[in-house]
């Protein structure tokens, strides 16, 4: 377990790093030409930086594209795409889209929810996993389907939550 | 790469690349999409190219990787050219196989074969497999024949004909004279006629003369998919359309919003647009006509209601996706607050055709008012899923009985859900209705942009109505009150029927606050959202009564409603459900009849799962 431990310590060093590292916000906003219409790709390209949206990186970019904060927390929290709240180490996300619903999801989202005792957008205490819902990923023929870190896996039961879990 | 300057260099170029291409040569083809990579498709393309080079046959055996070919169910699969053998379900371990017994040994391996669930037997070539011979592949038969990294690849196959005929051949006006007489209407969801829309889009004013074509890749229908198989596998034929688009409007910029949930739609569609930059096909003085046209990608932030288009306009100028009222058309004012012209993936790619092919035969196709095919994802409850592209007025029963192969495991039918959450769900009594705009509509579903959800007999539709009802809410930009207000107490009935709490008049309460939402919200999203309440009630009140009179689930769905129980003449007292229960309320020795304690069940359904013997049942 004291693989967890250090991993505790996980969203502390990133929140430190986004601190010493708006130099990479600034970087993401020149990229795009210092363009306010950027603002959603811009916040995408932070995001799959860190994981999630810290603080002082929307007060960065709303100081750099000269736009009121409101407008950026707006759309930090509009679009499901965004976090504001750091996120695990692993990401499990089970489909909820129509197909994946007839075929079963509600019951494979109970039992991730029931093995991780969390519920959707919510993480783990130790940081180990994070739960979200999405509302469809275009791969229907193999739902229902739980994606872990980018990984797809088709036609989950509840049984099969376990093992996809434990790898 | 070389710029093209003229349409005789893109010619020679094009003449070229057919000449390095020898159709009788042996080409093995598979394709890496994303339903073929959730089942290690990629894993499957790396043996081939390993065991090609191990075997020396690298320079004798053509490889391809394309995107997806739309027929889901049997990937990873493996086509070998010119027969077009089919082998399904492969895996890297049957690649050095496939190679040394069926590419270079001439043999075809049975194991691997299709078998046809309708009757059983086994199929060798691809073009005889009736989810394929059935269809009417205009669009989507492309994705098999191209690599989406190869721009080549689509110039071999007469890519970027269209653009050269429209831009040197053909007056804008007559662009759109041509659209219309096809009858081309968006495949997005409203049927709106595309030249309409471009006409109005070219004489809207414009002081700086700024005008945009959009291309809405936010496919955000749970349960549609032909748009990212389309930019994923052909994002040529999307950009080629865009283009001829552009001219006929008057455009020079142009932007496709895709979601991002696409990953990889996003990043061949990126490759794409390089390509066609590098061979001056996107750009500045586009093959030396004069035009230039370019197009930017901008990825949304996966909410629903940016699929429509002021929303979607809001979300292009990096603002919150929120809907604004119509009494401005977004040709006139759209995006930064120019005429601006939306039109989806689907339509997009149907633009070169047309062009091609001339208006006439295009409205050959399909019915008096809906024109051309339409490509629709055949999912849920359905032996063959998969993307279908069939003409319009073609009808349920042949979609879901020749195409799709019926229903898995001898259920019955139950309904067919299309249009998405704006859509409905039509019984199996309309099964020969013919597919098209107008008669979808009639019966109070949609088109929509073409999922087509298939249930069973397994299947409650009270759920399926709350499982869309609660999709609205949390897509709901909270913007209008009958919508935002409206959806949440529609939920709250429809939780307390499937929960054993409804009341006789929640029925007629849900019909009446559904004809207000419809009147009384401010876009489409909200305009729609009841449809899947009102057209279960409208074919399935009988779901409905038994839940509230008789606090009975008959699809055995809703949790509340229902007890696990086991079979005593099924179970052989094995003990796995009892392991596996993790609420340890099942009970009994080894070898002898289990039981469920009712008070401790939690319904998960780890029992029924884990049972080889079928014994757990529902009631």
């Amino acid at each position: 377990m004291t693989t967890h431990a250090t991993e505790r310590e996980g969203p502390k060093t990133v929140a430190r790093e986004a601190e010493s590292d708006l130099e990479k916000v600034t970087g993401t906003v020149e990229r795009y030409g210092g363009n306010r219409d950027s603002l959603i790709s811009i916040l995408q390209d932070i995001q799959s930086e860190y994981h999630y949206l810290p603080e002082d990186t929307l007060r960065a970019v709303a100081n750099q594209l000269g736009l009121p904060l409101i407008q950026v927390y707006g759309v930090a929290t509009f679009f499901k795409a965004f976090s504001l709240k750091p996120r695990g180490e692993h990401v499990v996300s089970v489909c909820l889209g129509t197909a994946c619903h007839v075929r079963g999801a509600p019951a494979v989202l109970d039992e991730v929810r029931r093995r991780l005792g969390i519920e959707a957008d919510e993480t783990t205490e130790d940081m180990r996993f994070s739960l979200e819902t999405v509302n469809c990923l275009g791969a229907c023929a193999l739902g229902p389907i739980v994606v872990v870190d980018g990984r797809y896996h088709g036609q989950i039961s509840p049984g099969k939550v376990k093992k996809v879990l434990k790898k | 790469m070389k710029r093209l300057r003229s349409v005789a260099e893109l010619e020679k170029l094009r003449a070229r690349v057919a000449r390095q291409r020898d159709p009788n040569r042996i080409c093995i083809v598979t394709s890496v999409g994303t339903c073929g990579l959730a089942r290690d498709a990629d894993g499957v393309a790396q043996a081939i190219s390993r065991t090609l080079s191990d075997l020396g046959l690298a320079d004798t055996v053509d490889f391809r990787t394309t995107g997806c070919q739309g027929f889901c169910e049997i990937e990873p699969v493996v086509v070998i050219y010119p027969q077009r053998i089919v082998y399904q379900h492969v895996t890297p371990v049957d690649v050095p196989k496939i190679i040394s017994e069926s590419v270079v040994g001439g043999k075809v391996i049975k194991k691997l074969l299709y078998v046809d669930p309708s009757t059983g037997e086994k199929v060798t070539r691809e073009q005889d497999i009736p989810f394929y011979s059935k269809q009417n592949r205009l669009v989507l038969d492309s994705n098999r024949l191209v690599d989406p990294h190869s721009i080549d690849d689509y110039l071999a196959i007469g890519g970027y004909s269209a653009v050269s005929k429209a831009l040197f051949d053909m007056e804008p006006m007559e662009i759109i004279d041509e659209i219309r007489q096809a009858g081309l209407r968006g495949r997005g969801g409203g049927g709106f006629p595309t030249a309409r829309k471009w006409e109005a889009c070219r004489s809207a004013p414009s002081l700086d003369g700024v005008r945009y074509v959009i291309c809405n890749a936010d496919e955000g229908d749970p349960g549609a998919y032909m748009d990212r198989s389309l930019l994923e596998g052909n994002p040529h034929s999307v950009i080629e359309g865009m283009t001829i688009g552009a001219y006929a409007i008057g455009s020079h910029d142009g932007y496709v919003y895709v979601r991002h949930e696409y990953p990889l739609a996003v990043a061949n569609l990126g490759i794409a647009l390089e390509q066609a930059r590098e061979y001056s096909l996107l750009g500045e003085n586009i093959l030396g006509s004069g035009f230039d046209f370019d197009i930017k990608i901008s990825r949304g932030g996966g909410a629903f209601i940016c699929g429509e288009s002021t929303a979607l306009m809001a979300s292009l100028e990096g603002k919150i996706g929120e809907p604004r009222p119509k009494h401005v058309h977004t040709v006139t004012s759209g995006l930064n607050g120019k005429p601006s012209n939306l039109n989806n993936v689907e339509t997009w790619a149907n633009v070169p055709l047309i062009i091609n092919n001339g208006a006439d035969w295009y409205s050959g196709i399909g019915t008096e008012a809906s024109k051309g095919t339409k490509i629709f994802s055949l999912v849920g409850k359905i032996n063959n899923t998969g993307l279908v592209e069939v003409p319009m007025g073609i009808t349920l029963r042949e979609i879901i009985y020749d195409i799709g192969g019926g229903i898995p495991d001898g259920k019955r039918f139950k309904a067919v859900q299309t249009g998405g959450p704006s859509g409905g769900c039509i019984p199996e009594s309309l099964i020969d209705l013919p597919v098209d705009f107008d008669r979808l509509t009639e019966a109070g579903s949609m088109m929509g942009s073409g999922g087509m959800i298939v249930m069973d007999e397994d299947t409650c539709m009270v759920d399926i109505a709350r499982y869309f009802v609660k999709f609205l809410t949390e897509e709901s930009c909270g913007k209008c009150v009958p919508c935002r207000e409206g959806l949440d107490r529609m939920l709250d009935i429809l939780v307390d029927i499937t929960e054993g709490r409804g009341r006789e008049e929640d029925i007629e309460l849900l019909e009446e606050l559904g004809v207000v939402i419809r009147e009384a919200s401010l876009c489409a999203l909200g305009g729609t959202a009841p449809n899947p309440v009102l057209s279960t009630i409208r074919y399935f009140r009988d779901e409905y009564e038994a839940h509230i009179r008789d606090g009975r689930c008959p699809a055995g769905v809703c949790k509340a409603l229902i007890t696990f129980t086991i079979d005593e003449d099924k179970c052989t007292g094995c003990r796995v459900c009892a392991r596996e229960c993790p609420q340890a309320a099942i009970s009994g020795e080894k070898k002898l009849l289990h039981t469920i304690d009712q008070d401790k069940c939690i319904k998960c359904g780890l029992c029924r799962d884990s049972c080889k013997f079928d014994a757990v049942t529902i009631s």
